[in-house]
């Protein structure tokens, strides 16, 4: 096995570790700290599918992890402030899945206009629907506009209890195993070949009779899909949903994480999820102004470490 | 309707507009010269703030301090071009937008680590504190009016200096073709650093012109930079009359919008839905505007014609 591959395992083998160990020396901190880490991996790993491997610069993907959180937050109030006791007691069977459907349709709704667009106009209008989905949120007073909205209960799963830290973290855990084997899966099959290759070089796929407008609308709605699972996830474990969440520096943050990590490698966006998260964690510890040495690092990385991460361990990363 | 203040709104419309337009001048000349997407110019546009302020202090007069903030400004803006944007210019847009956002990250902590967290308010001289009375129970700031005016000023000097000089000529020489003017001799380092000092001087000048009204404060630069990045992209990214008529049309949409959404909504459907859903309907209205627009021509309302 190549270095990478060690590094992969030994990455994977350690988030399933470390947490019962954490609880166990009566550290359950940490297990909130992995808990955030593994979930905004889910979401870069979700960015990285159309970011690293289509070449699809989206400046909006916060949005969909946004909506994803609303769509428990939302019918979470309802339930418990009047309206829907409709929903079966597992609401999380009816949740989780309304995140992600209602995320692809934003995605396949806005995806259709975006990818009409190239170069920045599609970095820009993917971050004007983000904004519009902000400013959405932020102006219905219903759901508490800029404050946010506390999520009084998590989904209700079978087997699965969410107010266990250790149960939500595996649960996350799973996800995120599972996330990294679609997007890998997805990437290695022959649509993500294509997808690939309208990366590289559109004009050819085209020739070659590829209706690539399709293989990337269809890749947006699944990366979308992924995200706003993932958002389903975050409101599950902030229990505290807010316009804040989808701000574009958000989206930007989650972009910093994919490339820092390695775009259009498997497991470069968890590591540059986790680096992200160590950055923030330990700054934020010593200075309030911890934005200033993450803004240098982010300069440095994009002037001198190109490729990530990935691309500084080992051969992860196309020739691009 | 109340004619008064619609009177008053388009006149704020204009107001926005124009500073919009100060903005998104920059904006579009670096990106359609350098093709340098720079999200940091917002940051530019709060430090304009910022300096004018400590300066209307330390000097004691804000026009003084005007005049003495606008070449710092342009002298940041040289700067960062040097620093960040020159080594990003033969990279892809993906590194221009994650270079020029950890540039924000540094000038936000900065100007918080030197002007503090709060808000800082920016005194006016006396006599333009005053209001102009327009007759009955109409009256605007005189402040607002003198904003309106140095902004068509430098609408227009900007008109002029890019049409009927030789450093216009070769900003737009450098627009079509910057090999070519390369190769013909002119030091194009030379040229971007001054495309870019210029951009910095007018985003720092509409950060100066608000500050009276708005005070300085973090941040500010991330609200306008969206906007304005609207502006260049409904107007047609690179083209200075496509900035100049989209930043009047989304600041006039805009702020009509706020006021009179749900009078208009009222027409077609109850009170109270229209109460509900116009403050949600405004806030968003610009970028459906754009969204429109980038669905039915996806290169802006006035592509500039190049190569």
């Amino acid at each position: 096995m190549a270095l990478r591959h060690w590094i992969t395992l030994a990455v994977l083998v350690l988030l399933a570790v470390m947490p019962p160990v954490f609880i166990w020396m009566g550290n359950p901190f940490y297990v909130d700290l992995a808990t955030r880490l593994v979930i905004l991996g889910i979401a870069a790993t979700s960015l990285n599918l159309i970011l690293g491997y289509g070449g699809l610069i989206s400046f909006g993907h916060a949005a969909f992890v946004g909506i994803g959180a609303y769509a428990v937050g939302i019918p979470a109030y309802h339930m418990l402030y009047g309206g829907g006791e409709a929903v079966a007691s597992f609401n999380g069977m009816f949740q989780i899945p309304l995140a992600v459907a209602v995320s692809a349709l934003f995605a396949l709704i806005t995806g259709a206009i975006c990818l009409r667009t190239k170069g920045v106009y599609f970095i820009m209008i993917t971050m004007a629907f983000a904004q519009m989905v902000y400013y959405f949120f932020i102006s219905i007073e219903e759901y508490g506009a800029d404050d946010g909205l506390v999520i009084d209960m998590r989904s209700q799963l079978p087997f699965i209890e969410l107010d266990e830290p250790l149960q939500l973290y595996f649960f996350c855990y799973a996800s995120l195993i599972a996330a990294l084997l679609i997007v890998r899966t997805i990437a290695n099959s022959r649509f993500g070949m294509v997808l690939q290759g309208a990366k590289g070089n559109n004009e050819r796929m085209v020739t070659l009779g590829y209706n690539t407008y399709l293989y990337k609308l269809t890749a947006y709605v699944i990366s979308g899909a992924m995200a706003g699972y993932a958002g389903a996830l975050l409101g599950n474990f902030t229990t505290f949903i807010s316009p804040e969440m989808m701000d574009w520096s958000r989206s930007g943050e989650l972009m910093f994480m994919v490339i820092l990590g390695g775009a259009a490698t498997t497991l470069g966006p968890l590591m540059g999820s986790a680096v992200f998260i160590i950055i923030e964690e330990v700054l934020s510890n010593y200075t309030i102004y911890w934005h200033l040495p993450f803004g240098l690092m982010l300069i440095a990385v994009v002037l001198f470490a190109r490729g990530g991460l990935m691309g500084v361990i080992g051969r992860g990363r196309d020739g691009k | 309707m109340d004619y008064g203040l619609f009177f008053i709104q388009a006149l704020n419309g204009l107001q926005l507009g124009l500073l919009l337009f100060l903005v998104a001048s920059g904006l579009t000349l670096v990106f359609g010269i350098l093709d340098f997407v720079n999200l940091a110019h917002g940051s530019l546009y709060m430090l304009g703030a910022f300096i004018c302020a400590s300066l209307t202090f330390a000097l004691g007069n804000y026009i003084l301090a005007l005049i003495v903030a606008l070449p710092i400004a342009g002298l940041l803006g040289y700067g960062v071009e040097r620093v960040i944007a020159r080594p990003l210019y033969a990279r892809n847009h993906l590194d221009h937008v994650l270079g020029t956002f950890g540039v924000i990250l540094v000038l936000d902590t900065l100007a918080h680590m030197i002007w503090g967290p709060a808000g800082i308010a920016v005194p006016l001289p006396n006599w333009l504190n005053g209001q102009i009375v327009l007759g009955g129970t109409l009256a605007i700031p005189s402040f607002r009016l003198l904003i309106i005016a140095m902004g068509l000023a430098t609408a227009a000097g900007l008109f002029w200096l890019v049409n009927y000089t030789r450093l216009g000529m070769l900003i737009r020489a450098g627009a079509s073709n910057r090999t070519m003017v390369a190769a013909l001799g002119v030091d194009i380092q030379l040229l971007f650093g001054l495309v870019f000092a210029l951009g910095a001087m007018l985003a720092g000048l509409a950060g100066m012109l608000i500050a009276p009204i708005t005070e300085a404060s973090i941040g500010m630069g991330n609200s306008i930079i969206i906007t304005a990045f609207v502006v260049i992209i409904v107007g047609g990214i690179g083209s200075m009359k496509g900035a100049f008529i989209a930043a009047l049309l989304i600041g006039m949409i805009d702020t009509m919008g706020r006021s009179f959404l749900d009078n208009i909504f009222g027409l077609v459907m109850s009170p109270t839905a229209a109460e509900t859903s116009a403050p949600a309907v405004s806030a968003m209205l610009i970028y459906i505007i754009m969204a429109v627009v980038l669905a039915l021509r996806p290169q802006g309302l006035f592509p500039p014609k190049v190569r």
